[in-house]
């Protein structure tokens, strides 16, 4: 029997008939794996509650259905509903650290997924909770049910949720983005387990990512959404090798590639508001191969080789995506503008009581870190969350005192902080940050964003704000009217764009880009990349660039740092890096980045454990409590960075022990 | 948000067409009763003592002879005079200095909030009553004592909604281009925090309203013989066995007023999107 | 853990301390001092005033008569009243006493109701129940609390003649008696803030329940009932519970006009009286009472609340 049959459903904002799922149709096997895939507004989210019967306050179904075991979830009493839930089909939630109650012990949760239906009788329940604890590999099984949420860290407490999910042995698993928020290689984790149990229980999954890769590493067929409607569904292999619909090859194309290191081409345009309804095929606006018939709202139809695309005229060649590769910049003799020496910065000063305690240093975010920043290059700084990145940024841009080491700008010296530097220094150097809801003051428009530095810097009159506001637009590839809007009413690339214009509108020397991209959705974060590159090179603007995303530092970056506990561990070209990189750290790293390529996704995660917490980092080489090519001097001497072969260093006692 | 809108939307629900009505009829009252009292509310009479509501006297004569309906139209005027100009300092002094402390931060920031703290912790009225104390002062020198007095309040709210701003990058940003501390407190915070302090100003303004009339009751607010709700009731105490009409009508104006005021924020703060506080009444 | 309560402890001290500096600069930066108000036009008398002056003290530098004060208080000594010419302490302690039966009285009755109709009212918002409780709170809030006690008194003594309406024992009436009084009085106290609790429990409810947690529960297939009682209560009452002490350090305020209205013989009336009497000893010295209670019941509270939140139990590993 069909495990799961959904037809022609569509869920529509009350009251209106903005839908945002629309005629969604798909089926699931028994033990059968479907990832489903898109960017944010899609629907997928939507579409994803409403297999457990779950509709958003505000939304409702309004045509057709969906069939669960053969039962109507829209008939099913309340209490049918409830049983099902958790019991048959069960949920793990996009964020762990919200999902679990905060007030309760996490054992007293796991039990409570079992004692509310009768699969598990009750005196096996707590033997079941260690059991599921272990299968899930969190440590202390028998002990850790006792903790409370908050004392588990991030990996950790999806385990616990994922083991929620299984405590009913469900015959389906719905996955909402599942390893959203998590560091590269706990995620890389998480999904291995995730693929293990899968085998070991031969339950059926459907999830629900924006992260093609990670839907490559787990599910065997995925479906492409887009405004609302499946486009496309095919076995993962063949989507990922001969995307058939136009949306879902421009899709795949736009996501940077580490081993193909150059700008990823974008898609133009937007993809609709969610709601929005527009005649016929809502991606031919954006469609290279539109045409007339496309007029008309494609139907799902299947394919001669397999899975289904609704097109009127589908793609059928080998997907090769075009890279436009990084031009080598010619740098002028490497003319250093921004140098970074030895740069400490600590968390917070130690109070009275926490130096009378044991903790007698306190936390250094950033311990000992030497960078330099050359004339019209693009650097990457590459870490996991915690690695001390942003401070780094931070700490240049003057918003965080340094607790040692210096910072020149041209060869003169940064003060430490912002308040003590004069005007001129102020202009040269330019921060954009991450969250482009965040980074732009709500009640501004555009123009009044733009105004600022323009009378800040240069004194600018009104006619002559307005001139340099325009050319700014059309710099960022705006329109010109955008500048009487406010933030509000711009989608998070074009605030990105805003937010830029406004850091070139002091004609900086330097700009330090905080994970700008990092928000946006993959075929936005494209056109950003491109745009950051362009006004970079027209103008001769240097760029420090932060990400935790490879892939998008290696599209972008001329030379990359890699960042792990507050030291940089590697440093040089971004192919060399890259393609050859020399230190344990950034090899594993590159093992564990899910991408979309059926060649990689079975490849090993080469680190073990988990992230040390920098208030007391290991002695010795840092990474040596998860390096695998572990040596007993790592673990009692500091590397240091050592020049390998053409600007190449690396922090590491041997050399060549990667062996790429 | 400009006004319009938001003012169509408070009057499209029931509370805030009833709230905004009491205000305004209340205001108007306020205003206009100089014009058309029936009687001299400050003529007593001997005769006339303790009359039940009739036709030359609808609202009925108090203990001293007094007529009731012209002391209640003016009773809320010196209590709302005192009020507004109370709420202007209050907020005036408690914003300035809750945004300044949610910028400034750090150690200035504590031990300014441990002050305020503790200042907080002595009730309003008891520091109005020592300040009534010491220099037996009237109605006109409560202004500064009440404003300095709920502006505490204020001080905590200002810098609560300044905090969720501060920690913004958009104001990091403006740090980070050099813009002076005064800039970025007018020109990045305060326009955010505007509509969360206009709430917060209409709500100072009913609990003044509610402070002051307790004062007068107290006997240490308004002075007699201008008429005052508070003082009203509190002087009609003694013959409500036999005429509550004394007391009934100041006490139904002094609701209605209050009501009215409560409504209306309450229909502000939704339309706006600000979340109301359960603030601390100062008294 | 230990450390968190420490360092609530000496947080309320230094508020402590910081009370009884602002209490004595108060009364210190005005002009004239407990002589001159006390003597009123008598000051006029050069000698008159001297000798006061000489007996209270007031010549002294004001540094010097804070420590005074201070070293006293921390005996346990409050001075002595100037109009009554009797010792700080004998006056305020039975009146101590009356107030605080009539805060707990008022307290204890209402707090429970004001919860558990605050958590009733959200689980049916919007629905005639919760319309009908939700405006009798928004008018209960509006009512200054003289108001309130006139309509008791109205209502309860003179119309239906079960209660006297004002208070006739005597402050140094047993407790018992006093508990007795109390009902009128302690309706009146604990209307408003019942009214502030409810729609605060309210508001809280309603927004917990919108939490991830809470549809995860669903997701679990836990039936309603449960979730409400074990993820959502608690959850949403937690965070109640500090403001619900300074609510009822507010009482305090109450108190003041409550026990003026109702002739209640405990601190709030005191302090009138002693406004009245410009008795400034008696008042600074009630001032720092109301002040200490205050401190103790948001410290109280803040408390509590460690002790019940997790999260503030215990630490990240």
């Amino acid at each position: 029997m069909t495990l799961l049959d959904v037809q022609e459903l569509t869920i529509s904002q009350v009251g209106s008939d903005a839908a945002i799922v629309r005629a969604a149709t798909l089926a699931l096997e028994p033990g059968e794996t479907l990832g489903i895939a898109g960017e944010s507004g899609c629907g997928k989210s939507t579409l994803l509650l409403a297999l457990m019967g779950v509709v958003k306050p505000g939304l409702a179904v309004t045509g057709g259905h969906v069939h669960l075991m053969g039962q109507h979830l829209g008939s099913i009493a309340p209490e049918a509903m409830r049983r099902l839930r958790g019991q048959s089909i069960a949920w793990v939630p996009q964020s762990a650290a919200m999902a679990l109650t905060p007030t309760m012990r996490v054992g007293a949760q796991l039990a409570e997924a079992m004692s509310v239906h009768d699969t598990i009788p009750p005196g096996d329940i707590t033997a079941r909770t260690t059991a599921l604890f272990a299968q899930v590999r969190l440590p202390e099984p028998n002990q850790i049910g006792a903790r409370y949420p908050h004392e588990l860290s991030g990996g950790q407490m999806q385990r616990v949720v994922i083991a929620m999910a299984l405590a009913c042995a469900p015959k389906l698993l719905l996955l909402d983005e599942p390893t959203t928020g998590l560091d590269v290689t706990t995620q890389a984790e998480i999904l291995d387990l995730l693929g293990e149990l899968r085998r070991d229980t031969g339950m059926a999954m459907v999830c629900v990512s924006h992260d093609i890769g990670v839907l490559a590493r787990l599910t065997a067929r995925v479906a492409v959404m887009y405004a609302g409607r499946i486009v496309e569904d095919r076995p993962t292999a063949a989507l990922l090798t001969r995307p058939a619909h136009p949306y879902a090859r421009a899709l795949l194309a736009s996501v940077p590639q580490i081993e193909n290191p150059g700008m990823p081409p974008s898609i133009p345009g937007s993809p609709p508001a969610p709601g929005m309804s527009t005649p016929g095929c809502a991606f031919a606006p954006r469609c290279s191969r539109a045409h007339a018939a496309c007029d008309l709202v494609p139907a799902l139809s299947p394919l001669p080789l397999g899975g289904r695309v609704a097109c009127h005229s589908p793609e059928n060649g080998i997907f090769a995506p075009v890279v436009m590769p990084t031009p080598l910049v010619a740098q002028e003799a490497g003319v250093p503008v921004v140098t970074v020496r030895d740069l400490v910065v600590q968390y917070r000063r130690a109070s009275l009581f926490a130096r009378l305690s044991r903790r007698s240093r306190p936390d250094s975010v950033v311990a000992g870190v030497s960078l330099t920043l050359l004339k019209g290059e693009i650097l990457g700084l590459v870490g996991e969350s915690g690695s001390g990145k942003s401070t780094i940024v931070r700490a240049i841009a003057g918003l965080w005192p340094r607790s040692a080491g210096t910072i020149t700008l041209d060869g003169a010296n940064l003060p430490a902080r912002a308040t003590e530097r004069d005007r001129a220094a102020l202009r040269r150097v330019q921060v954009v940050f991450q969250n482009p809801d965040a980074s732009l003051n709500p009640r501004h428009t555009v123009r009044e964003i733009l105004a600022q530095p323009l009378r800040l810097y240069f004194n600018a009159s009104p006619a002559e704000v307005e001139d340099h506001a325009r050319s700014l637009t059309a710099a960022v590839r705006l329109d010109p009217d955008h500048l009487d809007r406010r933030p509000a009413q711009l989608s998070g690339g074009e605030r990105q764009r805003v937010a830029l214009a406004r850091a070139f509108a002091a004609e900086p020397d330097v700009i330090l880009c905080d994970e700008v991209t990092s928000a946006l959705d993959v075929s936005v974060q494209a056109s950003v990349l491109a745009l950051i590159r362009d006004l970079c090179q027209s103008r001769g603007t240097s760029c420090l660039f932060v990400a935790h995303d490879i892939a998008v530092v290696a599209a972008l970056c001329d030379r990359v740092a890699v960042i792990y506990l507050g030291q940089i561990v590697e440093i040089g070209r971004t192919t060399d890096v890259f393609l050859r990189p020399q230190h344990p750290y950034t090899e594993a790293l590159l093992s564990a980045i899910p991408e979309p390529d059926p060649m990689k996704t079975m490849q090993p995660v080469l680190i073990n454990g988990e992230m040390p917490s920098m208030t007391d980092p290991p002695a010795g080489c840092r990474f040596s409590t998860r390096c695998r090519h572990v040596r007993d001097v790592c673990r009692t001497s500091t590397p240091a960075l050592a020049l390998r072969s053409a600007e190449h260093f690396t922090a590491c006692h041997f050399e060549g022990i990667t062996g790429i | 948000m400009s006004g319009a809108p938001i003012l169509r939307a408070v009057l499209s629900q029931p509370s805030g067409a009833i709230g905004i009505t009491l205000v305004v009829g209340h205001v108007m009252l306020a205003v206009l009763s100089p014009l058309v009292l029936p009687h001299d509310p400050i003529a007593q009479s001997a005769d006339l003592m303790l009359q039940m509501p009739s036709l030359s006297h609808p609202f009925g004569t108090d203990r001293l002879g007094r007529d009731i309906l012209s002391r209640v139209m003016l009773g809320g005027r010196e209590a709302m005079l005192i009020a507004t100009l109370a709420t202007l300092v209050a907020m005036v002094w408690g914003t300035v200095v809750g945004i300044f402390l949610a910028l400034i931060g750090g150690r200035t920031d504590t031990y300014v909030m441990r002050i305020v703290d503790a200042l907080s912790s002595i009730p309003g009225i008891l520091i109005v009553m020592i300040f009534v104390a010491a220099l037996g002062v009237g109605a006109t020198a409560l202004i500064p004592i009440l404003g300095c007095s709920y502006g505490l309040s204020v001080v905590y709210i200002a810098r609560a909604a300044a905090l969720d701003f501060v920690a913004r990058d958009f104001v990091l940003a403006a740090q980070a281009r050099g813009e002076a501390r005064a800039t970025i407190l007018i020109r990045e915070i305060l326009p955010n925090v505007r509509d969360t302090l206009a709430v917060q100003g209409a709500m100072q303004w009913s609990w003044l309203m509610l402070g002051i009339t307790s004062l007068s009751f107290l006997g240490l607010g308004v002075a007699p013989p201008t008429p005052d709700w508070g003082l009203m009731i509190a002087d009609a105490r003694g013959v409500m066995p036999t005429a509550p009409w004394a007391v009934l009508w100041p006490m139904a104006m002094l609701s209605t007023l209050i009501v009215g005021v409560n409504l209306a924020t309450d229909s502000f703060a939704k339309a706006l999107g600000v979340d109301r506080q359960m603030g601390v009444r100062a008294a | 853990m230990l450390g968190l309560i420490l360092r609530r402890l000496g947080a309320a001290w230094i508020t402590v301390v910081v009370v009884a500096v602002v209490v004595f600069v108060g009364v210190e930066v005005m002009p004239g001092d407990a002589c001159t108000a006390m003597l009123g036009r008598d000051a006029a008398r050069i000698e008159v005033l001297e000798n006061c002056r000489d007996r209270m003290g007031l010549n002294r530098p004001p540094v010097e008569r804070f420590n005074a004060w201070a070293g006293d208080l921390a005996q346990g000594d409050l001075g002595v009243s100037m109009k009554r010419e009797r010792p700080i302490v004998d006056i305020v302690g039975p009146r101590l006493r009356n107030t605080l039966i009539l805060a707990f009285a008022a307290a204890l009755a209402g707090v429970p109701l004001a919860i558990g109709l605050g958590v009733m009212v959200a689980l049916r918002r919007e629905r005639p129940f919760d319309i009908i409780v939700s405006t009798t709170a928004l008018v209960a809030m509006t009512m200054p609390e003289f108001v309130v006690a006139a309509l008791l008194i109205l209502i309860f003594a003179i119309w239906l003649g079960w209660s006297s309406g004002v208070v006739t024992a005597a402050y140094d009436a047993p407790a018992l008696t006093l508990l007795f009084a109390t009902p009128l009085p302690a309706v009146t106290l604990a209307l408003v803030y019942m009214a502030h609790i409810l729609r605060m429990v309210r508001s809280s409810v309603i927004d917990t329940a919108g939490a991830d947690y809470i549809l995860m529960a669903r997701m679990k297939g836990v039936p309603e009932r449960q979730i409400v009682r074990r993820h959502l209560l608690p959850n949403a009452i937690l965070p109640t519970i500090p403001v619900i002490g300074l609510t009822l350090a507010w009482l305090l305020s109450g108190v003041v006009i409550v026990e003026s209205a109702f002739n209640y013989p405990g601190l709030g009336r005191l302090a009138v009286n002693a406004v009245a009497d410009r008795d400034l000893p008696l008042v600074q010295a009630t001032a720092l009472i109301f002040g200490l209670i205050y401190v103790s019941m948001t410290l109280i509270a803040d408390l509590l609340a460690m002790a019940l939140n997790p999260r503030l139990r215990t630490r990240r590993l």
